[in-house]
C-alpha cells in the first residue's frame, strides 16, 4: 500500500492537471465575471454613428429586447465575429444594436461600408466613457438586454455559431418566455 | 565599475524610467501628495485587458480610460474607497490585486495555509511510522542475528 502512495499521489495531480486543461477549453480564463448581470443596465446617452445630431439614450430602447454589441474598426476580433453576426442576427429575434467604441466615426464607417452593416441600430462612444460604466475592456462584447433594460447575458469575445447556438439563442428564448 | 560600465547602467536606467514615463502621462494633479495618492492607487488596481498589469504600468487604451477616470474622481473629491467601490461594481473583485476576504475567496485567501497544514500533516505521520517500524525492526532481530560489535574501531 505505502508503495502505492507515490503513484497515487501522481495520478491525483494528473486528475488535477487534466482538469485545469479542459476547465479552461471550456472558459475563457480571461474573461473577467460582469457584475451587472441580471441588474439594470447603465444609463446612456450616446450619439448615433450616422446622425451624430440624434442620440439614443437607454429609455429610448425600453420595450423591446436587443443585443449590444460593443465592436470596433480597430478591433480585429471584430472582423472574425462580423460574418456570424451577419448570418445569425436576423434570426435572433431581438434588436441588434452595434455600440460602435472609441473609433473614429469615419473608420467605423469605412469599415461597415466594407464588411456590411448587420445592425439595425447604430451609437457611437468615441471617448469610451459610457463603456466603462457598461464594465467594458475591450472589443468584441456582447450584452443582451431585456425590454426593462437588466442585462440577462454577456459574452465576451467574438460571437462564434457556438456561442450562438449554445449560450445567446438560450439565452434569448429563457428571456422571451419570461416575458414576450 | 568601470566607467563604461557606469554608462551603460545610466543609459540603461534612463530607457526603463522613459518606459514607465510613457504609461503614466502627465496629469494636472493638484499637488504632490494628490501625485503619489493617485500612484499609490493606481497600483493597487489591476488593468482588466493586460491582466498581469497594473493599471499604473498598463499602456492598454481601457488602462489610460481608467486613469484618466480615476483621476477625474480624484479631483471631485472622492475616496480611494470610493474609487474602487465605482471599479469593482463595472469591473468585479478581479480589478482589486487583493481580493476581499469573501465566501467565495476565503479558499484563496486560506488554501495555501491549509496545503502547508496538511503537508506538516503527512510529514508528521510519515515520521511517526518510521519510528514505530524502526523500533519494531530492532525488537525483533534475533540475538543471533545481531551485529556483534567487538569494540574495533574501523
Amino acid at each position: 500500500m505505502s508503495r502505492l502512495l507515490p503513484f497515487i499521489g501522481f495520478m491525483l495531480l494528473v486528475g488535477l492537471f487534466g482538469f485545469g486543461i479542459w476547465w479552461n477549453t471550456q472558459h475563457d480564463p480571461n474573461a473577467i465575471p460582469t457584475p451587472l448581470l441580471n441588474k439594470p443596465a447603465p444609463a446612456f446617452n450616446l450619439p448615433k454613428l450616422y446622425e451624430p445630431a440624434q442620440t439614443v439614450s437607454k429609455a429610448d430602447l425600453l420595450g423591446k429586447p436587443y443585443l449590444l454589441n460593443v465592436f470596433a474598426s480597430w478591433c480585429i476580433e471584430c472582423g472574425v465575429e462580423h460574418p456570424v453576426l451577419t448570418a445569425e442576427g436576423p434570426t435572433l429575434g431581438v434588436q441588434l444594436v452595434g455600440y460602435n467604441y472609441k473609433d473614429a466615426p469615419d473608420d467605423a464607417k469605412g469599415w461597415l461600408a466594407k464588411h456590411g452593416n448587420p445592425y439595425d441600430l447604430l451609437i457611437a462612444d468615441e471617448p469610451g466613457h459610457t463603456a466603462i460604466d457598461f464594465g467594458v475592456y475591450g472589443a468584441p462584447e456582447s450584452f443582451l438586454i431585456d425590454a426593462r433594460g437588466v442585462i440577462r447575458y454577456k459574452h465576451i469575445g467574438p460571437l462564434t455559431p457556438e456561442v450562438v447556438a449554445k449560450e445567446l439563442k438560450p439565452a434569448i428564448a429563457a428571456m422571451l418566455k419570461e416575458a414576450p | 565599475m568601470g566607467p563604461f560600465l557606469r554608462m551603460l547602467f545610466v543609459a540603461l536606467l534612463a530607457v526603463a524610467g522613459a518606459a514607465h514615463a510613457q504609461a503614466i502621462e502627465p496629469m494636472p494633479f493638484a499637488n504632490h501628495a494628490q501625485e503619489l495618492r493617485f500612484q499609490h492607487l493606481t497600483r493597487q488596481l489591476r488593468c482588466p485587458m493586460c491582466q498581469n498589469e497594473t493599471l499604473a504600468d498598463s499602456n492598454a487604451p481601457i488602462a489610460r480610460d481608467l486613469r484618466n477616470q480615476i483621476f477625474r474622481m480624484m479631483q471631485q473629491g472622492k475616496s480611494d474607497e470610493q474609487i474602487k467601490q465605482y471599479l469593482v461594481a463595472r469591473y468585479s473583485d478581479f480589478v482589486l490585486y487583493d481580493p476581499p476576504l469573501s465566501a467565495r475567496t476565503w479558499l484563496l485567501w486560506f488554501g495555501p495555509l491549509l496545503i502547508l497544514l496538511g503537508g506538516a500533516g503527512v510529514v508528521l505521520v510519515a515520521i511517526r511510522r518510521r519510528n514505530r517500524a524502526g523500533s519494531a525492526a530492532i525488537t525483533e532481530v534475533p540475538a543471533g542475528d545481531r551485529p556483534i560489535d567487538n569494540g574495533d574501531d574501523w
